[in-house]
């Protein structure tokens, strides 16, 4: 089993890049997944539906179309990227922050879906309870809301989390395949399967990818049977 | 302390067209199902914005659609039981007790979170998950709730409905020691005339979305023609008395009333403590001359004050017994036979074994005359 764990310093950075941009990605969608899955549960408002096939396309579309868009977009001379680059010095493109976001991005309608069925099952009559109680709207939302979905946030999370591990199509498009800046496991992989006796490499990440991605389950199963238990609804 | 109602709502088919004032101590919105009792109430809460009219609640106006004024619930400081108990399932019970206290600015809090729970008999279940209760007890940590928030009012919506009889049992006392112990004006809904009787000082009685009739518990309660059909066989005189001794040899309880000396069974009160007892009009029988050679122990004399008719072959009778007006339900046929009409005098007989727990209860403080 050694063989496992003798990785080269670039397979060891790829495991290490791929576990940080997974994590970044996961918590920077949190707060607009929670608020996005909120207005598409409880607004009323025009577009909404085109709200919802927005949040969904990166789902549809082909990742190398959503790595291209994020391209366009967030690259030097797109319109967001040069932008955010100027003004507060954020550059995505050919940087880990790119795989970042080209990974949010995938794993964002994974996120609100699970969330948005969470906030559809909190029972509004607590709320309206607690209301009666003197908490205001934001109290509300805090004190029970929150909690009451914390299942639904906990396992929207941990799937953006998996979808950020395993993506690799957006990513490659957007901010290439660069050792140690972008190259997370997926782009590793591909890059000893492309090279003559890379087998034993893809291999050894391959397994990694797998014990990464289980123990990132397990660890959401351990969570939700807590929080439920703590919470024990009948 | 006063609560004024005047508003207009329509939900769907259902139009609610509600007036009313009370300044009772309990005051029971009291109907059938559907009748808008529970909307009502929620209006009252703020969880419903009514279409027109106007709510105030001890002179502060909470609602007035004529000036744009809708108060937020959470800025009502009024207090709301639920049926379904609502308790947070995230917290334990004492999580639940004090989180409307933390809302509550500090110059505001009355309730003190020991009495409170003194008061309930919840001592034993703070540390306990909702989940974990019975539905008696939830409904006890809900009350505690909500009183520990210091509300300027308590609604209580059907507190009762979804429990059993011996739940029911269990908790009336509570809510009778709430009404006389604490100074809070409580508005209760209900839709059963054993609860209203036992609870209400006032009562707003409703039928189709409308006020059909308002007043002292005793006086509305004559109103057997507006109970709703499924609880008119319940439906009864209200007394107020107080208890004069206790027979112990017979296992029986005296009670004073403007209209004499009633015998019930033995009740666990002090001599003095005032008693509120419901005489089923099913319950009563009718007599012209004072009977003799009769089992049945509360003979009161009286005079014929009304005559309704009933349902089937049933007349409602009226019987003035010296200010106090005991109702009977007989068949057309005996008040033929007995030649009985308004201004008769007649006897009013009651058995002491039909009073049971369904029908006595802690009164309210009151005077008795005579």
């Amino acid at each position: 089993m050694t063989w496992l764990l003798d990785l080269t310093p670039d397979e060891w950075n790829a495991v290490r890049l791929s576990i940080k941009v997974a994590t970044v990605a996961m918590l920077f969608s949190l707060p607009p997944g929670i608020l996005i899955a909120l207005l598409l549960a409880r607004g009323q408002f025009w577009g909404k539906t085109l709200l919802n096939g927005l949040v969904h396309l990166p789902l549809i579309l082909p990742p190398v179309v959503t790595g291209y868009l994020l391209l366009l977009t967030f690259g030097k001379r797109g319109p967001a990227g040069a932008f955010l680059a100027e003004h507060f010095g954020i550059v995505f493109s050919f940087r880990w922050t790119g795989a970042a976001l080209a990974c949010g991005v995938m794993g964002f309608p994974l996120m609100v879906r699970a969330i948005r069925l969470s906030i559809e099952s909190v029972d509004r009559k607590m709320e309206a309870a607690a209301g009666t109680l003197g908490a205001n709207p934001l109290w509300v939302f805090a004190t029970i809301t929150l909690p009451l979905i914390l299942p639904g946030l906990i396992a929207g999370s941990i799937l953006a989390f998996a979808k950020a591990m395993g993506e690799f199509g957006a990513t490659i498009t957007f901010v290439s395949n660069i050792p140690n800046e972008t190259q997370t496991l997926p782009s590793a992989i591909y890059t000893f399967t492309q090279v003559p006796g890379g087998d034993e490499g893809a291999l050894r990440l391959t397994l990694i990818s797998i014990v990464i991605s289980m123990a990132a389950l397990v660890a959401s199963e351990v969570l939700a049977r807590r929080v439920g238990r703590r919470m024990d609804i009948e | 302390m006063s609560v004024h109602v005047d508003i207009g709502h329509r939900l769907g088919d259902f139009a609610i067209e509600a007036r009313f004032d009370s300044a009772g101590r309990l005051t029971a919105l009291f109907g059938p199902s559907g009748s808008g009792k529970t909307t009502l109430i929620n209006l009252i809460a703020g969880l419903i914005r009514p279409e027109k009219g106007c709510i105030e609640v001890d002179g502060r106006v909470l609602v007035d659609t004529a000036k744009d004024v809708f108060v937020p619930k959470h800025r009502r400081r009024i207090g709301m039981v639920f049926q379904d108990a609502r308790l947070f399932p995230h917290m334990s019970v004492a999580g639940n007790l004090r989180y409307g206290r933390w809302f509550t600015p500090p110059a505001e809090r009355y309730a003190e979170m020991d009495s409170v729970v003194e008061l309930l008999g919840i001592g034993p279940l703070l540390n306990r998950r909702p989940a974990k209760l019975s539905g008696g007890e939830k409904q006890r940590v809900a009350i505690g709730r909500a009183l520990l928030a210091s509300p300027k009012l308590l609604l209580m919506d059907e507190p009762l409905a979804s429990l059993d009889e011996a739940r029911k049992a269990e908790i009336l006392p509570y809510i009778e020691r709430l009404r006389d112990e604490t100074k809070i004006p409580i508005v209760y809904v209900s839709h059963s005339v054993a609860e209203v009787a036992r609870l209400a000082s006032d009562v707003v009685m409703l039928a189709q979305g409308k006020v059909v009739a308002t007043g002292p518990t005793e006086a509305v309660m004559q109103r057997l023609d507006l109970l709703p059909a499924e609880e008119r066989g319940e439906g009864g005189a209200v007394l107020d008395t107080r208890v004069l001794r206790h027979d112990e040899v017979f296992g029986m309880t005296v009670l004073g009333s403007a209209g004499g000396e009633i015998r019930v069974p033995r009740l666990a009160v002090k001599t003095g403590a005032p008693v509120r007892i419901r005489i089923r009009a099913r319950d009563v029988m009718i007599a012209t001359e004072k009977p003799t050679g009769l089992s049945a122990l509360n003979i009161l004399p009286g005079t014929i004050v009304a005559i309704r008719p009933g349902e089937g072959p049933a007349v409602e009778l009226g019987i003035d017994c010296n200010g106090a007006t005991v109702l009977a339900r007989i068949t057309e046929q005996s008040r033929h036979a007995l030649k009985l009409r308004l201004g008769g005098k007649v006897f009013a007989v009651v058995k002491t074994v039909s009073f049971d727990g369904a029908n006595t209860g802690a009164g309210l403080p009151f005077e008795v005359d005579g």
